[in-house]
């Protein structure tokens, strides 16, 4: 009886892998380790890509999907897991691939807009109403305001919401000691610290905790779409251009022989209708053009940051995010 | 006698109400959330390539850890329940290790073994270059094995064992002098002795291997293809969507009721072996 259960339990994954994956040698399959909150979007974009390369090269490719905290993403690629391509929530996660010989030396600069085909803000999620008149990033040191935000130390989308804080916290004038004090100010709110930005929207909107989620723009934008009614999303008046990266796993794609494939899936991303998907799951567009067409869905902050204004992500992530940087010491105390 | 009948009572309507609480009460929401979309939803929330894909290697995952759980559990016991030699105890705390370690741990050192940066990496990368193939372990459907039969490994040998102890083995021994084989001792006496003991083992190893999260978690990160059911329904619930918590709750009560049918065969085995409450 039991033996039949095996065999009934394999023929069900065995119809399911036929119409996607490894059985058969003539589809190609890519696997396309990204982060949380770009599920939805990859979802939608890989049968726009599959359909596209069978209208090009009359062959199949089925691409597999796995997401997750960033950080824990990019570790797994670097444990063994065969990814063909990276689609991570910041350079530095990618970087670690790169420290392990993974990539081509200059992927970031393989891709146009340093190898990030959509970007996204920091914004917040209040619920209906906004009962505690959240405006800014001030509003949210107040005592006994409950943040939900994801920590930094996995989560990619956590790192941006960090950098953004401390760029208001400095000021024009780039003050490291006010900044230091407002988001040791701001973390000590924070009532629930998942280890990925998906977590933390769960936790906000599921679970119905805290009166604030620190959100990636796309991630907020998709709750205002499924829960209508029931949010509303604040744009602080400062933000940060978060780029999430994509790039090529050379070495294992190389090896799987799909390194042709893989380039085309990623540099497809930059084509206009792929760019207009990307604004339909609320990212935002980096083809100027498309952007326009988009821009008044997309409110501006007065201030907006970059990582170069850190110094780019290695620099950034050392005086911030390594153990025993600021953000461990303003948590310790 | 009178105040002890109130114990009694009192603690038997405790066990119930916990029992009610804490097992009953959740299950039973999980089953009519899984409703709360109506049962076209349910259907088609169950019938997704993702969740057939899971549920089907589910059962797979749940077949091999039972062959090789069941046939090593079956050996070790016999080996230690029939043989004196050195080193037994120390095998049998051995055999035990998983029921004391958290499985994540199982599941990343398979990771530190097999993986990139593991020693093992190396001879499998070798393997491959020769057999020309690109045979992965962990990232992989062999992870998923392993890490299954990792979380499973002691429980038949635990019954087989128990039954063994209980029944000695002076059958056994009269048997071989008078000139019985090996192989006609273990069918004709032992295994008619522990065959209920053996398939209650079985029966606990693959609801373990049904519901294992954390170990294949740490190693199966392919959606569709290397996820089981308690990853898939991970991955439902964190789809950001009120449907999507709705498909969880579907995806879960198909693990629901797999597991009440186990705890059915259970309860049958339990009475033929005389097991009661165990």
């Amino acid at each position: 009886m039991l033996l039949a259960v095996g065999i009934v339990g394999a023929m069900i994954w065995g119809t399911q892998q036929a119409v996607s994956p490894h059985a058969e040698d003539a589809v190609t399959t890519l696997t396309n380790v990204s982060y949380d909150p770009t599920r939805e979007f990859y979802e939608a974009y890989n049968a726009d890509f599959a359909a596209y390369y069978k209208a090009r090269t009359g062959k199949d490719v089925v691409i597999h999907q796995s997401h997750g905290g960033s950080g824990n993403q990019a570790r797994s690629v670097v444990e063994g897991f065969d990814a063909d391509v990276v689609t991570l929530a910041l350079a530095q996660d990618v970087n670690l691939l790169q420290k392990v010989h993974l990539l081509d030396p200059n992927w970031e600069s393989d891709l146009p807009n340093y190898s990030a085909p959509y970007t996204s803000t920091i914004v917040f999620l209040v619920r209906k109403g906004n009962p505690l008149q959240i405006k800014d990033w001030k509003d949210l040191i107040k005592p006994g305001i409950r943040l939900i935000a994801p920590d930094p130390k996995s989560s990619g989308g956590a790192c941006w919401i960090f950098l953004a804080a401390y760029a208001y916290g400095a000021g024009p004038s780039d003050d490291t000691t006010k900044a230091t004090a407002f988001v040791k100010q701001l973390y000590a709110n924070v009532a629930v610290m998942d280890a990925g930005a998906r977590g933390a929207t769960t936790t906000f909107v599921e679970n119905k905790q805290g009166d604030v989620l620190l959100a990636w723009e796309n991630e907020a934008k998709q709750i205002l779409e499924h829960y209508p009614g029931e949010y509303e999303l604040i744009t602080p008046s400062v933000s940060i251009v978060a780029e999430p990266s994509v790039a090529v796993v050379a070495e294992i794609a190389k090896k799987r022989g799909t390194y042709e494939v893989a380039r085309q899936y990623l540099s497809h991303l930059y084509e206009p209708n792929s760019q207009r998907l990307i604004a339909k799951y609320g990212f935002r567009p980096t083809d100027p053009t498309i952007m326009a067409e988009v821009a008044n869905e997309y409110p501006t902050p007065q201030r907006m940051v970059t990582i170069r204004d850190f110094g780019g992500w290695p620099a950034a992530y050392e005086r911030f995010f390594e153990d025993g940087a600021l953000f461990d010491t303003i948590r310790d105390e | 006698m009178k105040q002890s009948k109130l114990v009694e009572y009192s603690l038997i309507t405790l066990g119930f109400l916990f029992v009610i609480l804490m097992l009953v009460f959740p299950l039973v929401t999980v089953v009519v959330s899984s409703l709360a979309q109506g049962w076209d939803f349910y259907i088609k929330a169950i019938t997704t390539p993702y969740v057939l894909s899971a549920l089907g290697l589910t059962l797979v995952a749940a077949l091999v850890a039972v062959l090789v759980s069941g046939l090593f559990g079956l050996c070790a016991a016999y080996s230690i329940g029939k043989f004196d030699f050195k080193g037994k105890q120390f095998l049998m705390t051995l055999i035990d290790v998983p029921f004391s370690i958290s499985p994540v741990i199982a599941g990343l050192a398979f990771i530190m073994v097999f993986g990139r940066i593991g020693w093992g990496y190396g001879i499998l990368d070798s393997l491959n270059q020769w057999l020309g193939t690109n045979w992965r372990v962990v990232f992989a459907l062999p992870g998923v094995f392993l890490a299954t039969i990792f979380v499973t490994l002691p429980f038949v040998f635990r019954e087989v064992i128990g039954v063994m102890h209980t029944r000695g083995r002076e059958e056994e021994e009269a048997a071989v002098l008078m000139g019985a084989s090996g192989m006609t001792v273990f069918w004709k006496i032992t295994f008619p002795q522990i065959k209920w003991g053996f398939l209650y083992g079985v029966l606990l190893c693959a609801a373990r291997a049904l519901g294992e999260f954390g170990a294949v978690a740490a190693l199966s990160k392919a959606r569709g293809s290397t996820f089981t059911l308690p990853l898939e329904i991970d991955a439902l619930y964190m789809s950001g969507s009120a449907t999507g918590v709705t498909a969880a709750f579907a995806a879960s009560s198909v693990l629901v009721i797999l597991s009440i049918l186990l705890l059915v065969l259970r309860a049958y085995v339990e009475h033929r072996v005389g097991h009661a409450g165990d």
